[in-house]
């Protein structure tokens, strides 16, 4: 199904330094999409000149060799600034590089640069950063264009555009967006997932354990995975084969070797039992998804799969949970935030109290504040028992719910990843993004709450022309599996490409060129 | 209750009960309430206190690991390196960093553990403890206060009653547990220029808190009680435990009541840097609360700080007013799973476990059985054994040395690096035909006493077990006398190289070994000394020793006490 750029740049018909050319070149013709903080051009440049003379002297380090590629801004980078989307990274130079960049440029992906994101990856919409929101590139597209009805003629396209999803939101774009072949995300509660189905891209949140999250500046230790978003599922099996394994430098990375595979071609779906838990249909469900949801369910069905209703009971208790946990964690995590070692810190220098007072509101944007202080709230003495613990119980058994219904022979949970299509960016700050947060991660947060391996899959267009995916929740370092199907599927559908004619308007020659480029 | 004193300080704090416990109400009237230190003398605790009060102690210590790298990362630990130069990224807390557990520093805590008879856990947890403060860069210290590493132990350690070495007591004092966690870095406030400048050398580094029970009630104890914990500590090599150099740090919890009734309000006495100051710290601490309950005041929950040059403790200003420390799971650490050969997996890669059994196995003899092995080998008494290993002397009882008001009755202990002692007393009687139970003698009453006088340590003297054998060798095979093995002695710490034989034969200090001549001098004297002779004729043989003296003047020492005595008593029958 996807083009092989590998291939092509293999048989010379394509070298690293163009595809990085004009892979940049989309970059700016695209700069109001908002997908990326920081462009490194020298140094993408430079990594694809080394690729190229690995391609000349006949040694590429594999398939991703030259292969453009952007990271998320909550990934450490040598050199590149690592911002957190926060006036309190703002300018921060990291001096290392996170375990899963190191890895894809030991296999010679060129970098082109660090994606926008939610604050600390904070919020759904990728519109609470201190950069500006990101722009779905959906919003651009034809499909869309001639689906939506503007409300009246004088509003101008300006305020049309929807909301990427988040908090990846900047790495999902970039992907859609034709700018790069791959791109890091982080999932926390759904972070890499909700920005795919948003923006009609795949989405992979591994295993907790699978994937380093050593450079990863954290969200929340205990759910953080480093997210694969791509333009097909084959893609995000290599990518993921290429960052998989332990890490001694992160201690919750599982022992176990990892082997890298490729994906089989499905043909016979009579042996897979597919659950549909039925606690996903959730409040505010869009009709329209759920009926998307129907349909696949039937095609699994038609197929000779076994597709059964299953039952998540604790499903319900799951997003309050995650909410104190999360920020629990948050507070935590953030307290290193003070100002001395790196970072913003305020000229407020009455005391070294006042400074780092100063310094976290100054820094720390109103949804991360919030956060820290609900965090400690919840883990004051005498509130942990009740809130903490308590939380942390309903997640073994939210846990042991998907452990039930995995041993009662379900081989993959089928399920919405979204409420609805994407929100224009004016109808979703209309609501503050706490609401925001706990609507839009509803069907997410489980699977990271449980630590399972999920992906989002590109399935169709809405009835406004806006992409709707839908999940697959596999079992514990089931990539693999859960990979197979979700490629099956994905050759069912057969998702519609984004017919961008912003970009085309901007680049027409480069856009022609990469159209449909995929690299595996 | 009873039991709580009973192991509490020695016999007078019994006494002190008994008098005190005679119904749970008031003592009798009229009877003044007593507070006592270890040595037994009674202090007046007030002129109206209804009853005697019972001081509590427990201690928390922190003993940094003595490992080459940091508990969580692989800067390099030292003392004293330039600022800032050992600091990982981890350490400095930079963004994404994580914590990967040193296998040494958990090695170590087992080890420790085991010394002192805890539990091991087999499975223990990290968490995170939040504060703020500028030399804690993450905002939280990662320790384990739900399930540390070990649990349930108890420490044995001994000391003397009235200052007399012979009148030894053991005590035990139980240990809640022992956790691993990350030390802190170094804040220097410069109050001039109002700047605090950071180090971070030390952020990081491992620590084993240990946590004792509240079985001690003085300063003696206390101070004790950690001898013997750095003595095994420096034994198992699990720290360095020099106090100076911050790698043992104590914390004193006191607090007094009357018996019967429960625990009085304590304070945290920081800031102590030497076992000396521990003692004085401790008693300052209760005398200062028996006085302020005794006036009337209250004690108040407070950390204070013990100024060792004013000899008294202050409260110390709290670092961010009502701690709560929000404790919560640390999320980067699996829990740390123990093994013992029983529950060992066959197929586990052995770098990564860590084995109880075979740490145990080869656990070095501990400062007590070292102790008893000693008194056993060498069949020196037990004080002795004491002396040449441990550190602590309690040389007088301060209450009749000084006239400070403020620590009248307080012990006054003396610290002295005598590191090696042992080994220097076995290299002696290894290479000495002399009688260990002599020897000893000479190491005490002599190297010792020398040593102390010059402000030197074992390691530093300037006679070495080689020498000193020499010289007793010399005694034994009587070529010299004892008083003139003291001179080539004292020539000998000149440190000028000779061997004891030149001395001897420089100094002409070997014994006469002619009996005419002898016999001569023996002669001489009994000439001299009518009145002796009669008296000695007429059967107060002791008078005998008083010539044997005069002849041992006019030889200068040079000739034996025996042969001379055999001489005297011959020629006075005669």
């Amino acid at each position: 199904m996807c083009f092989q750029v590998s291939a092509a740049l293999r048989d010379g018909h394509v070298t690293p330094t163009e595809l990085c050319q004009r892979c940049l070149s989309l970059i700016k013709s695209t700069k109001f999409l908002n997908a990326y903080i920081t462009v490194a051009e020298e140094s993408a440049l430079k990594q694809a000149e080394e690729s190229e003379e690995r391609y000349r002297r006949g040694q590429p380090l594999g398939v991703l060799d030259g292969i453009p590629i952007a990271v998320k801004d909550n990934f450490n980078t040598a050199g590149i600034e690592t911002t957190c989307a926060s006036n309190m990274l703002k300018g921060y130079i990291s001096p290392y590089n996170a375990t899963v960049v190191q890895k894809l440029l030991d296999q010679g992906a060129v970098l082109l640069g660090k994606t926008n994101l939610d604050e600390f990856a904070m919020g759904s919409g990728s519109t609470d950063g201190v950069f500006g929101p990101v722009r779905n590139p959906w919003s651009y597209s034809r499909q869309y264009k001639e689906k939506s009805v503007p409300k009246s003629h004088s509003e101008d396209e300006e305020s049309n555009w929807v909301i990427t999803g988040g908090s990846s939101g900047g790495s999902a774009a970039a992907v859609s967006s034709f700018t790069c072949f791959a791109a890091l995300g982080s999932d926390t509660g759904g972070s890499t997932r909700n920005p795919a189905a948003h923006c009609g891209v795949v989405g992979l949140k591994p295993t907790y354990g699978l994937i380093s999250r050593h450079g990863l500046i954290p969200l929340v230790n205990s759910m953080d995975v480093p997210g694969i978003l791509t333009r097909c599922v084959d893609d995000a099996a290599v990518v993921l084969g290429s960052l998989a394994g332990h890490d001694p430098k992160d201690s919750t990375t599982i022992q176990d070797n990892f082997k890298p595979f490729e994906l089989p071609n499905l043909t016979d779906v009579s042996k897979l039992s597919i659950g549909i838990p039925k606690e996903y249909h959730a409040p505010g469900l869009s009709s329209e998804i759920l009926a998307l949801w129907s349909k696949a369910a039937d095609l699994f069905k038609n197929a000779g799969a076994k597709v059964i209703e299953v039952s998540l009971p604790h499903t319900r208790y799951s997003i309050v949970c995650y909410h104190v946990l999360c920020t629990a964690e948050v507070a935590s995590n953030m307290a290193r935030f003070d100002g001395l070692e790196y970072g913003h810190r305020s000229d407020m220098n009455k005391s070294t109290e006042s400074m780092y007072a100063a310094t976290r509101r100054e820094g720390f944007n109103d949804v991360v504040r919030g956060r820290i202080l609900s965090g400690n709230y919840f883990l004051l003495k005498q509130n942990y028992e009740n809130y903490f613990v308590k939380a942390q119980k309903v997640r073994r058994l939210i846990a042991n719910d998907f452990v039930k219904v995995f041993g009662s022979g379900v081989d993959i949970l089928l399920t919405p990843t979204t409420l609805s299509d994407a929100a224009p960016y004016t109808e979703f700050i209309k609501e503050d993004n706490r609401t925001r947060s706990a609507q839009d991660d509803i069907l997410t947060q489980a699977a990271n709450m449980a630590g399972l391996p999920a992906i989002n899959v590109p399935t169709a267009l809405s009835e406004r022309g806006l992409p709707v995916g839908l999940q697959f929740i596999g079992r514990s370092f089931q990539e693999k599996q859960l990979l197979t199907v979700a490629k099956w599927f994905e050759k069912q559908v057969k998702f519609p490409m984004i017919q961008l004619e912003e970009v085309k308007r901007h680049d027409h020659g480069v856009f022609q060129h990469q159209k449909s480029a995929s690299f595996s | 209750m009873a039991a709580v004193v009973v192991r509490g300080c020695g016999g007078v704090w019994r006494r002190t009960w008994q008098r005190g416990a005679r119904g749970p109400g008031p003592a009798p009237r009229g009877q003044h309430a007593v507070a006592c230190n270890a040595r037994g003398g009674a202090v007046p605790a007030g002129k109206s206190g209804p009853a005697p009060w019972v001081p509590v102690v427990g201690l928390e210590i922190h003993a940094q690991i003595s490992s080459n790298s940091k508990l969580f990362s692989g800067s390099q630990v030292q003392f004293a390196a330039p600022p800032n130069s050992l600091v990982s990224f981890f350490d400095a807390s930079l963004p994404g960093t994580l914590p990967v557990l040193n296998r040494r520093c958990v090695e170590a805590a087992v080890m420790t553990g085991l010394a002192l008879n805890c539990s091991i856990n087999k499975k223990s947890l990290f968490d995170r403890k939040h504060y703020f403060y500028a030399d804690l860069p993450a905002g939280y210290q990662i320790t384990q206060q739900r399930v540390p590493i070990a649990v349930n132990g108890s420490l044995s350690y001994s000391l003397c009653i009235d200052n007399k070495m012979n009148q030894m007591v053991t005590k035990t004092v139980r240990i809640k547990q022992i956790q691993l966690e990350q030390d802190s870095g170094k804040s220097l406030h410069d109050d001039t220029r109002s700047q605090t400048l950071i180090d971070l050398n030390r952020a990081g580094v491992g620590l084993m808190e240990v946590v004792m029970e509240p079985d001690m009630c003085c300063g003696e104890e206390a101070a004790a009680a950690v001898r013997e914990l750095q003595l095994i500590l420096q034994t198992l090599g699990s720290s360095q435990a020099v106090m100076a150099e911050g790698q043992l740090r104590v914390d004193a919890n006191v607090s007094v009541h009357h018996p019967g009734e429960p625990y009085g309000v304590r304070t945290e006495v920081k800031n102590i840097n030497s076992i000396r100051f521990l003692a004085k710290a401790v008693d300052y601490e209760i005398q200062r609360q028996i006085e302020e309950l005794e006036n009337g005041g209250t004690i108040l929950n407070e950390t204070r700080a013990f100024d060792s040059k004013l000899g008294c403790t202050v409260p110390m200003r709290d670092k961010e007013g009502k701690q709560d420390y929000r404790f919560m799971p640390e999320p980067n650490l699996p829990p740390l799973i123990l093994y013992d050969a029983k529950s060992l997996p066959a197929n586990m890669n052995h770098q990564q476990v860590v084995n109880i059994d075979w740490i145990h196995e080869r656990l070095p003899d501990l400062p007590s059985v070292k102790r008893a092995k000693l008194v056993e080998q060498y069949g020196i008494l037990p004080e002795h054994s004491f002396t040449l290993l441990s550190w602590l002397v309690f040389l007088c009882n301060y209450a009749t040395h000084c006239t400070s008001p403020v620590h009248a009755g307080i012990g006054f202990l003396l610290e002295k690096n005598e590191d090696g002692l042992a080994e220097f007393f076995e290299n002696v009687v290894k290479q000495t035909q002399m009688k260990p139970k002599k020897v000893i003698g000479w190491i005490i009453n002599d190297l010792l006493s020398h040593l102390k006088q010059h402000s030197l340590t074992v390691k530093e003297s300037p006679v070495s077990s080689f020498l000193l054998a020499d010289l007793l060798n010399l005694l034994v095979k009587k070529d010299i006398s004892s008083t003139a093995a003291k001179q080539v002695l004292a020539e000998l710490w000149k440190g000028e190289g000779k061997t004891p034989l030149e001395i001897v034969k420089k100094k002409k200090l070997g014994l006469i070994q002619d009996q005419k001549e002898l016999e001569q001098i023996c002669q001489a004297v009994i000439d001299r000394q009518e009145n002796e002779v009669m008296a000695i004729k007429s059967g107060n043989q002791k008078v005998l020793n008083k010539l044997i003296g005069l002849v041992q003047r006019e030889t200068q020492g040079r000739s034996n006490a025996v042969v001379v005595r055999q001489i005297l008593e011959k020629k006075l029958s005669e």
